[in-house]
């Protein structure tokens, strides 16, 4: 009897040991209201604020054009061209070409842009810079103006071109 | 053993070669006998070593490297406007076993590698959550964690074996951006049950605190199944290139999907659509379109020696070793040829085979001096037979691979020189 009670002990110790603890200590405190994070491709987490072409423009040429070229085209850093190649030997992928969301210019403008000196840009600035690169990619007016409202409507000529690889 | 018996001879387990562990453990008795007519060292070149006397540096600090080898990661990409957004290769020939030591993981980095300070830094639970939560470094610290041995491969590892030409390269240097280590972490779940998970949300978008910002949106059952927040590597705290103070660790996926340096979690009904998950880190096919979320790394299999730009001294027995690994589940065989594919026998898997972890395998090989092409091929637990370069290839734009897990050919020439071919 004694034998069969320590086996029990020595099993539990060990599927104890092998299985862990779950004492969680809930330690998550508030956070702050409005947090943001991301803007997402329907529209969910973008900021107020607007800019236009042309003021996107100004800032395109001082902060963005010496590594993207005065045109969008410089080769190896292209935002803009490539229409119509997908499916050739030479496909270029800008984002006029292949990016599905304009939702993800502004994203990645606003968090990673200009290489260096990432997230100086105001929102409003954002909007405008997203509004150029897609203006140079024929794809806004040279008098349009974006916010988050217009942004999200902005249909992208790739938007159909991706398909889900199966999740298990 | 064999699986198929072309060009096999003498009791060989495959063509060209191949010998069976009865043959390398008999080969190894009779090493002895050998050495009574192998050329004997003068006994004057014993004992004179330098190291021998006197005493030797004192403790350091943080370790160490034997300064007469070459143990450094090699760096395989460097963007032309940012030196920062590149990535540094693990040196699988110089390594044996199958974790990766901390200072020789491989890296890759979208805007530099910052310096955080834990005080400050925090994460952030929020989106479809009932209650969104902030948790400093210190509370993670507290809560139960788990270790589990996992490899971690970029998804554009071995892109070069992708191009037009075969490259002259080593194995690291063609396919070092797969590593492994033990991680140590919160399972990720805790954190997102404390929240308070809504019932709509599908997807958690994960962002880096690094001037990038590198954002990704995560399957939410990824996230809740095996997901963790790794606060240690291999025992230590991370490193700064691998996340510190801590980062996201999806198991089997692509690595671009393990978020360095986490600073936020945000739940969706969808995924973000970031720039990483489109623009990038998406398969382009021949008819222009692309498959989005490949987020499982697939089987594959690297010999890592004898590798590209060793050179064999003298025909004899060797061991054929390398890596194996896949995001599917665990490597359930090893396959080795030392004739191009013509034949093939089971290598021994070393190392305890396991879910999303890399194995050693090991097989011997007798090197008559002649030409050879070696190679390996892994299945993994769900049935995925690594396929060959030409099959991995099939309908991917050209210049546009990512997930590539072709299988890799080394050619042994007559001078004992190792080449990376494409056969």
């Amino acid at each position: 009897m004694r034998s069969v009670l320590g086996m029990l002990l020595v099993f539990a110790t060990v599927a104890e040991a092998q299985m862990g603890h779950d004492l969680r200590p809930a330690l998550g405190i508030d956070a702050p209201e409005g947090y943001e994070s991301v803007a997402a491709s329907d529209g969910s987490g973008l900021p107020p604020g607007r800019g236009t072409v042309q003021a996107g423009r100004e800032i395109y040429l001082t902060q963005c054009a010496a590594c993207h070229g005065v045109d969008g085209q410089l080769r190896g850093n292209a935002l803009v061209g490539g229409a119509g190649t997908l499916a050739t030997a030479s496909a270029l992928k800008t984002v006029g070409s292949y990016w599905p969301y304009a939702t993800t210019l502004f994203d990645y403008v606003k968090r990673a842009m200009p290489y260096g000196n990432e997230k100086t840009l105001s929102d409003s600035q954002v909007y405008a810079v997203t509004a150029y690169v897609l203006h140079l990619n024929g794809l806004l007016a040279m008098d349009a103006q974006l916010s988050a409202q217009t942004l999200v409507n902005v249909k992208m000529p790739n938007r159909d071109g991706f398909v889900r690889a199966q999740q298990p | 053993m064999h699986t198929d018996d072309t060009g096999q001879q003498g009791g060989d387990s495959a063509g060209n070669g191949l010998l069976s562990r009865r043959q390398w453990m008999q080969i190894g008795a009779g090493t002895a006998a050998a050495a009574v007519v192998a050329p004997v060292v003068a006994k004057e070149s014993f004992g004179q070593e330098p190291w021998r006397s006197g005493s030797g540096a004192p403790p350091s600090d943080y370790g160490d490297r034997p300064s007469m080898l070459s143990l450094r990661r090699e760096q395989i990409s460097v963007h032309p406007f940012g030196p920062q957004a590149g990535a540094s290769s693990t040196p699988l020939q110089l390594l044996n076993g199958t974790i990766t030591p901390n200072a020789l993981h491989f890296e890759r980095h979208h805007s530099g590698i910052p310096e955080i300070d834990p005080a400050s830094h925090k994460l952030t639970v929020h989106g479809l959550v009932a209650r969104p939560l902030t948790f400093d470094y210190d509370a993670l610290q507290r809560y139960p964690m788990q270790s589990r041995v996992l490899f971690l491969e970029c998804s554009g590892n071995s892109y070069r074996n992708t191009l037009a030409g075969a490259i002259d390269e080593t194995a690291g240097g063609l396919h070092g951006l797969i590593s492994s280590a033990e991680w140590t972490g919160v399972p990720l779940h805790y954190l997102l049950d404390e929240a308070g998970v809504d019932a709509s949300a599908r997807w958690v978008i994960a962002e880096g605190a690094d001037a990038a910002g590198m954002n990704r949106s995560v399957p939410l059952s990824f996230a809740l199944d095996d997901a963790m927040i790794a606060l240690y590597q291999n025992g230590e705290p991370l490193r700064r290139s691998q996340g510190f103070p801590m980062r996201l660790l999806v198991p089997g996926c692509e690595g671009n999907l393990s978020v360095k340096w986490l600073r936020s979690l945000k739940l969706l009904s969808l995924p973000a659509q970031t720039r990483e998950e489109t623009s990038k880190y998406t398969d382009l096919k021949l008819d222009g379109k692309a498959t989005q979320f490949s987020l499982r790394m697939q089987a594959k299999s690297v010999i890592t020696s004898p590798s590209g730009k060793m050179v064999l001294q003298q025909p004899g027995v060797y061991e054929v070793s390398g890596l194996a690994w896949s995001g599917n589940g665990s490597i359930r065989r090893v396959e080795v040829s030392a004739d191009g594919g013509g034949s093939w026998a089971d290598a021994m898997l070393q190392s305890e085979p396991g879910p999303m972890r890399a194995v050693r395998f090991r097989i011997p090989w007798r090197w008559q001096g002649q030409p050879a092409v070696l190679q390996s091929r892994a299945i993994d637990s769900a049935g995925n037979v690594q396929p060959t370069r030409a099959q991995a290839l099939t309908n991917v734009a050209p210049g546009f691979s990512y997930h590539f897990n072709g299988i890799q050919s080394w050619r042994v020439n007559a001078d004992g020189s190792v080449r990376n071919v494409y056969a």
